[in-house]
């Protein structure tokens, strides 16, 4: 099974990989994601909102469709919320299968569907100003091909 | 019909709660019918939803288009497009 968790504390990439793949031999692969805060423009922290009665639903919803569609062998979401600095990783996916082309496209799958149907919101703060980032249009693109009749948020 | 309605990022801001518990109004059969009454209730009710374009919306943590069928909903999210990841 995929796990799916949202947190504020930081996370371990070497001990998620690690839980995925001790004491397996059956893992040919491992596809690991991380997306990191970016000091775009003066930004001094990532002000991350959620709405938790439905974030945990919809990652457990988006970790099953992954799952039906690849043959894996494991794999974790995480995503932070609260306050990030620039630098500090927002969200993993790591991704177990026996070769790497389930792993790669099931992560890439994962990180399009969780950008476009996980209620996230992120806000930039830039010394006092504070500004709520638009959804793109390039992240709907992404999420749709991976559905015949595109998206559906 | 009694229900729990959430706000989340501008939307919540603007309307100036994170949430409120309401009576809806008999009536009201989708979505859009019931944005339309909640748009009534305060200013910042109405800036929040003036743009239909730029909200989403969950009727029990699912979301839903604005022609779905209203239904007897417990709980109401409406906040911006999603820019999780």
């Amino acid at each position: 099974m995929i796990a799916a968790r949202v947190q504020a504390a930081a996370f371990d990439m070497a001990a998620e990989t690690a839980r995925l793949t001790g004491g397996r031999s059956d893992i040919g692969a491992v596809v690991t994601f991380t997306g990191h805060v970016r000091a775009d423009d003066g930004l001094t922290a990532l002000l991350i909102e959620h709405y938790p009665a439905m974030t945990q639903r919809q990652m457990m919803a988006i970790a099953a469709e992954a799952w039906g569609r690849w043959p894996l062998l494991g794999g974790s979401i995480v995503h932070r919320h609260g306050r990030l600095l620039p630098g500090e990783a927002i969200v993993l996916v790591a991704i177990a299968s026996a070769h790497r082309g389930a792993a790669f496209a099931a992560a890439e799958f994962l990180m399009d569907w969780l950008k476009t149907r996980a209620p996230f919101w992120k806000q930039e703060e830039r010394g006092d100003r504070l500004h709520w980032v638009a959804a793109k249009a390039t992240d709907d693109a992404a999420a749709a091909r991976w559905t015949a009749g595109g998206g559906t948020t | 019909m009694t229900i729990e309605f959430v706000y989340f990022a501008w939307v919540r801001e603007r309307i100036g709660i994170g949430g409120e518990t309401l009576d809806v109004p008999a009536g009201l059969a989708t979505v859009t019918d019931l944005l339309d009454w909640l748009a009534t209730r305060s200013p910042g009710h109405a800036a929040a939803l003036a743009d239909r374009g730029a909200i989403r919306v969950a009727v029990d943590q699912d979301f839903v288009m604005p022609d779905a069928p209203l239904g007897t909903p417990a709980e109401i999210a409406i906040f911006p497009p999603v820019t999780g990841g």
